[in-house]
């Protein structure tokens, strides 16, 4: 490949990657898809753009809706006339893909974010994100999404969701 | 078999017609215990005993009807046809399910006064849950690479279903003398099916020796002893020996129950295959 054309591409990549930071999972809309460590791989080949993202959980039903805003927002790109999303399982998604800076943005929003570096065995102590507790109560361990669970805060009495820890 | 087979893609599995039966006769079997226990879940939707459980077993249905979908897609991505139609338009012998997973809630229909048994919904949904989980750890090990990437990614979401039922279990064992009875006898019902759960039918010789995953008696030695340890923990009476039913699901035997079943979740989609969802 020709010098020019390899920087063509790397060009549109970066303005891929840049414009996938306004792309969000509909259910958690404040972080976006790869500030959740979703997208695996943004690579252009001619007019075509290939993104390998890794689905959270395998039978969520939001990952149709990502699919589609990913190509909506992609295919205005100049010099791109075809977007390719493919779903891939490895690298499998780990809660601990979060970005580190993403982890307040959901706590503003009212979701605890993940343990960091979880492991089997270990016990997961879910601090609030309003108050910042740990005088906490699981109510259930399955909530409105497939990745999250609703506990209770003891201390300033609101209810709230966790990521669970995935690993 | 000599060498340790590792088959990376759906086109070399393709290369080689013994191997990619093997692989489409056990991806039916996790495929179809997954989609019609997850129906069976479904089912339960808004007579669940209370909102949060209403929230968490539809949640894991999901999961696992996410799990089926997974199956049926690579069925697809072999050619066997496409995954909608997998699941919808067969036959009900075309399926290979295991019988515990098709046996109604219990008595009365969804729409027509469904008496449903809790205690079977969480004993049935637990010994298959923990049969599961050793399928997956024998699945992640597969030589069939794509299986095993889905089977681990599979199980950071099973550990979730178990503890969940694993609450319920203990919760129940230890409950009034009305709760424990409904559990144990909750618990002798699914034993007399669950005994199938294992069983790889008529290809279980290829299906092993190709490398696909572990052979019978491996996996339901390794399922006994967990959930021997589990029962005896909430201080329940181990049964033994698991039963096997009459009809033999892994051979596309079935019961009216599956019938039921298929004719139900199929109504819409056998209206117009073509339209899109």
């Amino acid at each position: 490949m020709a010098q020019e054309e390899l920087q063509l591409h790397e060009g549109l990549e970066a303005t891929c990657w840049e414009l996938l930071q306004q792309v969000t999972d509909p259910e958690i809309p404040v972080i976006s898809m790869v500030e959740m460590g979703m997208i695996h791989k943004v690579r252009v080949e001619a007019d075509v753009v290939h993104v390998e993202v890794l689905p959270t959980f395998v039978g969520c039903p939001a990952l149709e809706i990502m699919k589609k805003n990913i190509t909506e927002k992609l295919v205005e790109v100049e010099g791109i006339n075809q977007v390719q999303v493919a779903f891939v399982y490895d690298p499998a998604w780990t809660s601990d893909r979060i970005a580190l800076d993403a982890r307040d943005k959901l706590k503003s929003f009212g979701i605890a974010p993940p343990p960091l570096d979880f492991k089997q065995g270990d016990t997961w102590e879910v601090a609030c994100p309003y108050c910042d507790s740990p005088y906490t109560k699981m109510e259930n361990l399955f909530g409105p999404a497939a990745c999250r669970s609703i506990l209770y805060c003891r201390h300033c009495k609101n209810p709230f969701e966790a990521l669970k820890p995935i690993y | 078999m000599g060498d340790i087979l590792h088959v990376e893609t759906v086109e070399v599995a393709k290369q080689n017609p013994a191997f990619a039966k093997a692989l489409t006769d056990l991806l039916f079997q996790l495929a179809d215990d997954d989609f019609i226990l997850a129906y069976r879940g479904s089912e339960w939707l808004g007579l669940a005993p209370h909102i949060e459980e209403d929230v968490a077993f539809s949640s894991m249905s999901q999961d696992m009807m996410g799990h089926a979908v997974m199956f049926y897609e690579m069925l697809e991505q072999l050619g066997v046809g496409k995954a909608d139609d997998l699941a919808q338009l067969r036959e009900v012998k075309a399926f290979s399910n295991a019988i515990l997973v098709e046996r109604k809630n219990g008595d009365g229909e969804y729409n027509d006064h469904p008496h449903y048994d809790w205690a079977y919904a969480i004993v049935r949904s637990y010994v298959y849950g923990l049969y599961k989980q050793v399928r997956l750890e024998a699945l992640a090990q597969s030589s069939y690479a794509p299986l095993a990437l889905v089977s681990r990614k599979m199980m950071t979401e099973h550990r979730y279903h178990l503890m969940h039922w694993q609450v319920w279990l203990k919760q129940l064992a230890n409950s009034t003398p009305d709760a424990r009875q409904r559990l144990e006898a909750a618990i002798a019902k699914v034993w007399k099916d669950a005994g199938e759960l294992p069983h790889l039918g008529p290809n279980q010789v290829d299906i092993v020796q190709f490398g696909l995953i572990a052979e019978e008696e491996q996996l339901k030695q390794k399922w006994l002893t967990l959930t021997k340890d589990i029962f005896e923990k909430a201080g329940l009476e181990w049964q033994g020996e698991p039963g096997v039913p009459q009809e033999r699901g892994r051979h596309g035997e079935h019961t009216a129950d599956l019938v039921q079943a298929l004719a139900t979740l199929s109504e819409v989609y056998r209206i117009d295959p073509a339209a899109g969802w």
